[in-house]
């Protein structure tokens, strides 16, 4: 079964999912509004790619990180926390490199007005050195947290070069997930889908269905990834996948053109299919209203 | 563009603009051997004909360190390592276009590691 949904179908499926959409920062504003013991909200940024150099997809790599954590700043009503879902930094082969690419990064987040930030890593950050760069800035690749009765799992499906969560994580997925009330709200965060979104562009992870088929038996599981940088939602039965844009430059949707590539930069309509996400959670409910963000071009 | 045609049903023949893949006799049956190698970040073909229904042996091998070899549409993949030669044995039964990549992170330029099979009637 196909399931792949546009955002019009996907509206229509707020009962499955549980998810309500938002455009634009009127309509986050208007969202975030509430928050009390049962409501909280994050903000999800991806694929920054921080060190990227390439005017022909992103004449202004150099600021948008910087634009990013501005506008996240700006936001009306500062999230509980922020999650960033892999690739903070392009791969580089020299390791120098890639730690001084980490420290810069880490430096620019660091002006994020919030009192918690949550880091994963991508394939571009880890899978070159299986994630020891990664572990000296940002620490663990896989670990859990708890926010307002919500539980969190983040999954490492790209310090393995070949693209698996391997046996390892796997059973300690397993493990915990035994602790888990079969009805308890679980959001899983990763970098790579989880489900076969398109293999011939490698955008899947090699053992992804192995995790979904330990997450099936638990009601109310939503995943956040990154990787394919542009917003995309998916169920595989009831657990929803939802995908966000990058901060660095788009991708075209699967199988739209022969081969993967950044989309050009537009110069009549810059940072166009750049952005970021806000994510307001219900916990009674357990409904996610997600709300894109564009970055300001200015 | 480096592109490879196997004729059938001569079983060596080979269109090649370049390279470091050839078609000959495998060693223990007739089916034809194509051997293509992987470094960063390029296979040393892009492109290839074969026919369907007609078997196959592939014969790869990584230059530089670990690639991927990956054939999603016919369920092919391998993790190719330096100094390994790694057969498989492949019979394509549906023509078309058909993207193989590397699916082994290899730095910088790893996502334009790909090639086209194209298998004809």
């Amino acid at each position: 079964m196909d399931n792949k949904i546009d955002r019009r179908q996907f509206l229509k499926l707020t009962g499955l999912g549980g998810v309500v959409f938002a455009s634009g920062l009127s309509g986050w504003a208007n969202a975030a509004k509430k928050t009390g013991q049962d409501e909280f909200h994050f903000v999800q940024l991806s694929d920054t790619h921080w060190g990227f150099n390439g005017a022909k997809a992103n004449p202004d790599a150099a600021n948008t990180l910087k634009k990013a954590v501005a506008a996240v700043n700006a936001l009306e009503q500062a999230p509980d926390f922020v999650v960033f879902t892999g690739d903070l930094t392009h791969t580089t082969d020299d390791p120098k490199l890639r730690r001084a690419r980490m420290a810069e990064f880490r430096d620019i987040v660091g002006k994020l007005k919030v009192k918690e930030v949550r880091f994963m890593p991508g394939e571009h950050d880890a899978a070159l050195d299986r994630g020891e760069a990664y572990q000296e800035f940002f620490g663990k690749l896989n670990y859990t947290f708890d926010h307002k009765g919500v539980h969190f799992i983040v999954l490492d499906n790209v310090s393995d070069p070949g693209a698996s969560l391997g046996a390892a994580q796997l059973e300690w997925l397993k493990q915990d997930l035994k602790q888990m009330r079969r009805d308890a709200p679980i959001v899983v965060l990763t970098h790579r889908p989880l489900f076969d979104l398109y293999p011939q562009w490698d955008w899947a992870t090699r053992d992804g269905a192995a995790a979904i088929a330990l997450l099936m038996p638990y009601k109310n599981v939503t995943v956040f990834y990154g990787h394919i940088h542009q917003e995309h939602h998916h169920q595989t039965g009831h657990i929803t996948h939802h995908a966000a844009q990058s901060l660095i430059f788009p991708l075209p949707a699967a199988g739209s053109v022969p081969k993967r590539g950044p989309v050009p930069w537009d110069a009549n309509q810059p940072y166009k299919g750049i952005g970021f996400r806000s994510v307001e959670a219900d916990v009674k409910r357990i409904d996610y209203k997600i709300a894109e963000l564009p970055v300001p071009k200015g | 563009m480096r592109h490879v045609i196997l004729r059938w049903p001569r079983n060596v023949a080979v269109l090649a603009c370049v390279l470091a893949i050839t078609a000959t006799q495998a060693l223990a049956t007739d089916e034809p051997v194509i051997r293509i190698t992987a470094k960063k970040f390029e296979y040393s073909l892009r492109t290839l004909t074969l026919k369907r229904g007609v078997p196959v042996v592939f014969e790869l091998t990584a230059v530089d360190r670990a690639h991927g070899f990956n054939l999603p549409d016919f369920g092919v993949r391998s993790e190719l390592l330096p100094g390994k030669l790694t057969r498989i044995r492949f019979t394509p039964d549906k023509t078309g276009e058909f993207v193989f990549f590397c699916d082994v992170f290899c730095g910088d330029g790893h996502e334009e590691m790909s090639g086209v099979l194209i298998v004809q009637d």
